[in-house]
């Protein structure tokens, strides 16, 4: 907690769980889709389905999707600019298991073909928590430069990626491992102290086993 | 330096250092933050921006996704310049900053959350007003909000800052308990006189629900910020006339925590309880998700 999570975030109105943390996870998904997003289908809970309406939270979404930030004067129209950006977006409602009421199930289609599948959750003050990736169970915030790699489950791939972060002087503050089926397809979720380059990612790619590199970086918010 | 965690201890650290208590502040945040002076006051600089830029985007044509709120800061701005208002020129200015700020969040403009999006409104309520009427230059509005997010940092550590955990009195109250000192502040008085109008901001709103109709941030949130703001104001004024809390700032955020657990469920923003759960309330009750 610092004096900034007292006074502040900036935001669009009117709920910071609702309204805020809405639109961060709509830049998370698009982040870790890494391309623009065409198509999007979302999936509402609790009270985010119940609410959601009131609060703006569909605008929100869609607008977080855009790219756009929680400050962003443009995220109540964010209907109109996806229609100029070319984004599709329906909605829904859904009843998950075992998640905070205010959680979305958000399935994204890339200018580029890539798809994705997030599940995440804004419990209050605009903080946001990842649940799940492509049906695999994770647990982050999006607070720190995050690194989500997927990967066939094959000996060596943590001390491949890890080592291409180590080499980089990248420190690793937290690493989440999960797998569907033993050999099947696995998520590694590695959230870093430094911001992760661009020439990383690459590194990692170009790895053996690995699937898919996405990167997530949070907004620098101290003024330079 | 560490966090604050008492606001006898907030006291003690800027006497020891022998700082003003708002550079007491500042430096504790550089040092939590690792982040340098200026950048920090940077950053304080834009919220204030940002309180002013939100103040002036408000249209009283406006209307909420539900259509309950909208137009009541320039009903209320109307009524004050006819000249035989109840209440005098400044208190007016600052019941319709609070209106005027309550119904931009809910009109989805972009506000500075103080501590919360439903409490945004007290803050630059008082603030503005002073400055326009007392003549408060920018350098003191930038220190009266560190003084404001001290108070608040210590209310978060010690009770709560959302109306889920611990009801309005820790949204609207806290707001009004952050407000306080920072208009002692302004008017040139003393760290124990801010504790004190900390407290007494406090003690006046302890116990407030948060009892949202629809569970949307509309009513009665946008009119709490009147209060908070009105609170905000006789807390200052009393401790400034030297009056004191008898019990002190700590024990009453302790208080304050003890009451916010023992509010009922359905009046910690549930939306199904108090105002939320009369008849008119029950008409904007959220709808079922189909399952």
């Amino acid at each position: 907690m610092n004096l900034f999570d007292i006074l502040g975030p900036v935001m669009v109105g009117p709920s910071s769980s609702h309204t805020a943390g809405a639109v961060r996870i709509g830049q998370v998904a698009r982040a870790l889709l890494g391309q623009r997003p065409v198509r999007a289908n979302l999936l509402l809970h609790g009270s985010f389905a119940s609410t959601g309406k009131g609060h703006g939270t569909h605008q929100a979404l869609v607008a977080g999707l855009l790219g756009l930030s929680p400050d962003d004067p443009r995220v109540p129209d964010s209907f109109a600019l996806a229609e100029e950006q070319g984004l599709e977006f329906s909605f829904g409602d859904c009843a998950l298991r075992e998640v905070h009421p205010n959680s979305v199930l958000v399935t994204l289609e890339g200018s580029e073909g890539g798809r994705l599948e997030m599940g995440a959750s804004s419990p209050g003050g605009g903080r946001i928590q990842v649940f799940q990736v492509d049906g695999l169970d994770t647990s982050f915030n999006g607070e720190l430069p995050t690194l989500v790699v997927h990967n066939s489950d094959q000996p060596g791939c943590v001390s491949q990626v890890t080592g291409v972060l180590a080499a980089r002087g990248i420190n690793v503050a937290a690493l989440q491992l999960n797998r569907g089926r033993r050999g099947g397809s696995a998520v590694m979720v590695i959230q870093c102290d430094q911001p992760i380059p661009p020439e990383a990612a690459d590194d990692i790619r170009a790895l053996p086993a690995i699937l898919r590199v996405s990167c997530y970086a949070p907004k620098q918010e101290v003024p330079q | 330096m560490i966090e604050f965690t008492s606001i006898q201890q907030m006291l003690d650290s800027a006497l020891e250092d022998c700082l003003p208590l708002w550079e007491a502040i500042l430096r504790a945040d550089c040092h939590s933050q690792n982040i340098s002076r200026e950048q920090s006051l940077a950053k304080m600089q834009a919220m204030l921006q940002a309180m002013e830029d939100a103040d002036r985007s408000y249209r009283a044509q406006d209307r909420s996704a539900s259509g309950l709120v909208g137009g009541d800061g320039g009903k209320m701005a109307d009524y004050a310049k006819r000249g035989d208002a109840l209440c005098g020129p400044f208190l007016s200015e600052v019941m319709a900053g609070a209106l005027r700020m309550g119904e931009c969040n809910a009109c989805m403009k972009r506000i500075v959350a103080a501590p919360t999006a439903g409490a945004c409104g007290v803050l630059p309520a008082v603030l503005l007003p002073y400055a326009r009427q007392f003549g408060a230059d920018r350098e003191a509005l930038v220190q009266a909000l560190y003084i404001a997010s001290g108070f608040g940092m210590v209310i978060a550590a010690r009770a709560s800052i959302s109306g889920a955990e611990g009801g309005c009195q820790a949204e609207i109250g806290s707001a009004a308990a952050m407000a306080a000192p920072a208009l002692v502040h302004l008017q040139g008085g003393t760290p124990v006189q801010m504790a004190n109008a900390c407290a007494m901001a406090v003690k006046n709103l302890l116990g407030l629900v948060c009892d949202p109709v629809g569970g949307l941030v509309e009513v009665p949130c946008v009119k709490r910020n009147v209060i908070g703001a009105m609170d905000a104001l006789s807390a200052a004024q009393m401790a400034l006339a030297g009056i004191e809390s008898r019990v002190p700032a700590d024990q009453v955020l302790d208080a304050m925590a003890e009451v916010g657990r023992s509010l009922p469920h359905t009046l910690r923003e549930t939306g199904k309880g108090g105002l939320a759960a009369t008849p008119f309330g029950q008409q904007y009750a959220p709808e079922k998700p189909e399952p």
